[in-house]
């Protein structure tokens, strides 16, 4: 087994952090802005008609959500759509000559996605806090399912990156898998509102133990306890990350 | 003790589309250390996969490729930190600037800590004044030194230049020459592919020619061009040659080019332009170059 050499990675790393960062106002100011207009809309509109968990205040359910659906899609945006981009320019070949191994490309893409992740869901909490103040019960769920989730979402896009071949393969991917999953997650509403059969289908939604975990670290109450979504996110986690090293190793789509 | 080749490719071949098109077929020699090597043939002849198995960037159907030793496939980290590559494609990364670039591709062979290097390659490349533009705003020919620059930054004993002057200016690829050929003296190994045979005809040490995947010459290009020295004359006119003669002309516009092995040829040639009223301008007499020989080669070579 070939060992698990890093170097480089951290330069591959810092890239990929200043690449989103020169243009942070597409990349961090406009998912941010999204956020808010949901909060505005949706919690403008149901504010008064809905309590969440018997006692939590809608907007305040809301926040939580938006700021880790933000998290979960500026993660897979930045390393599926630096690598489509790379590719379809033809610059990937600088760092395909290197001699990086598939390990420091996993670990750099996918940190970088994390710290976008992050940047991003930063942002939104910061805006969208004034609104309703959510709580603080237990602060390291929050920091756990927010990296394993941006972690989860950053290796999802590199499969992405690495296997659509063009624009609009990747936008198929982002429209039709990523984001019904993020919605139907339980980012607008408590999953225990829906009728039998559209609960138990939000069950087989890896998303929604994300959504529903990081929840729980502002709440302290959630849908399913924490401790399952963390189990269910951690196997996702592992099992995506896995294919996506495989997939470096081969060079799949990358080296013919 | 025989010396460590600075390129060896033994038995490479490549085949695609499940075994259908052929690109390489059982390519094998050594590049030596110190050598400024001359990779020639027609689009298509399998250069570009060539250079692609050396560098990872594809994986060969059969046969191995080494660099100082060092496989490309199982010993790639060290293969691939000891080649410089540039690449044939006019790519850059639009997010940085010309240092920014250069910094970051040094990173990822782990070197840091260059920018006296990085100084000294952007004032060999010309490039001094364009460090901190973004690589958006090059023209193209100053793309094409970043790429040399890029492919330069971690020291790497082996070079590759892969078309390296397809749309560069004349006075450019003169830099770009002397900066390359210093190199070479100062003991890096070259192979180098071009279209320009004359850029061959100048630099290379040995030259191999590929048509359809197979080498079909490897030689010293002094041996190359003494093994046919035969003579050209070339010279205008406006008529059209006399059939005996039109056989074995080259014709570009008004300038023929036709061989003769000795005197007693140039003069019959001439004698029969002569009978045939053809009148001629510029005569020159000259040895055959680098272009008569790769023509005369791949018009022979195996079909």
């Amino acid at each position: 087994m070939s060992a698990i050499r890093l170097a480089g990675a951290r330069t591959l790393f810092r890239k990929e952090v200043l690449r989103f960062w020169k243009v942070a106002f597409q990349t961090i100011g406009a998912p941010v802005l999204t956020a808010v207009l949901y909060l505005l809309v949706f919690g403008h509109t149901l504010a008064n008609h809905v309590k969440v968990y018997g006692q939590v205040d809608y907007v305040a359910f809301l926040i939580p959500g938006l700021v880790m659906m933000s998290v979960l899609q500026n993660a897979f945006a930045n390393a599926s759509s630096s690598l489509i981009q790379s590719k379809i320019t033809g610059n990937l070949v600088f760092l395909l000559v290197t001699p990086l191994s598939h390990w420091a490309w996993f670990v750099a893409y996918v940190g970088a996605a994390i710290v976008r992740g992050l940047a991003v869901g930063l942002g939104v909490m910061i805006v969208t806090v004034w609104f309703a103040p959510p709580g603080l019960e237990a602060p390291w769920w929050i920091l756990i399912f927010a990296v394993l989730g941006a972690g989860l979402m950053g290796a999802l896009g590199l499969i992405a990156g690495l296997w659509a071949e063009k624009f609009d393969q990747m936008a198929a991917f982002q429209n039709f898998i990523v984001m019904p999953l993020t919605f139907l997650s339980g980012v607008f509403y408590s999953v225990h509102s829906l009728p039998p059969l559209w609960l138990a289908v939000s069950h087989a939604n890896p998303f929604f133990y994300m959504i529903d975990g990081f929840r729980h670290g502002f709440f302290g109450v959630s849908d399913v306890s924490p401790w399952i979504s963390l189990g269910i996110v951690g196997v996702a986690f592992v099992a995506v990350s896995g294919v996506a090293l495989e997939l470096l190793r081969r060079g799949y789509k990358i080296r013919h | 003790m025989p010396q460590i080749p600075a390129i060896s490719f033994q038995n490479v071949s490549k085949t695609y589309r499940g075994g259908q098109v052929r690109a390489l077929d059982g390519v094998s020699f050594d590049i030596e250390p110190g050598e400024f090597f001359g990779l020639l043939g027609p689009n298509g002849a399998g250069k570009t996969s060539l250079i692609s198995i050396l560098a990872g960037l594809s994986r060969a159907s059969g046969g191995s490729v080494k660099v100082l030793g060092h496989d490309v496939v199982d010993d790639y980290a060290a293969a691939r930190k000891a080649l410089g590559i540039v690449p044939q494609e006019l790519v850059f990364d639009p997010f940085f600037s010309v240092r920014e670039t250069l910094r970051i591709q040094a990173g990822y062979f782990g070197v840091h800590g260059v920018d006296d290097w990085i100084d000294e390659l952007l004032s060999s490349l010309g490039l001094a004044d364009k460090a901190n533009a973004n690589m958006r705003q090059l023209s193209g020919g100053m793309k094409r030194r970043v790429l040399v620059a890029q492919a330069l930054v971690h020291r790497p004993p082996v070079i590759v230049l892969d078309e390296p002057t397809a749309g560069v200016d004349v006075e450019l690829r003169q830099t770009l020459w002397q900066f390359i050929a210093r190199l070479n003296r100062e003991g890096h190994a070259v192979l180098l592919t071009t279209h320009y045979l004359e850029e061959a005809e100048a630099l290379c040490g040995r030259i191999a020619m590929l048509k359809q995947g197979r080498i079909v010459a490897l030689d010293r290009t002094s041996s190359l061009l003494s093994g046919r020295a035969s003579t050209m004359l070339r010279f205008k006119t406006d008529h059209a040659l006399p059939e005996s003669v039109a056989g074995q002309a080259r014709v570009t516009g008004r300038i023929a080019q036709i061989k003769a092995h000795d005197a007693a040829e140039v003069e019959s040639i001439l004698a029969t332009l002569r009978g045939a009223g053809c009148a001629i301008e510029d005569l020159e007499i000259g040895r055959a170059d680098l272009e008569d020989v790769f023509l005369e080669i791949m018009n022979g070579a195996v079909q």
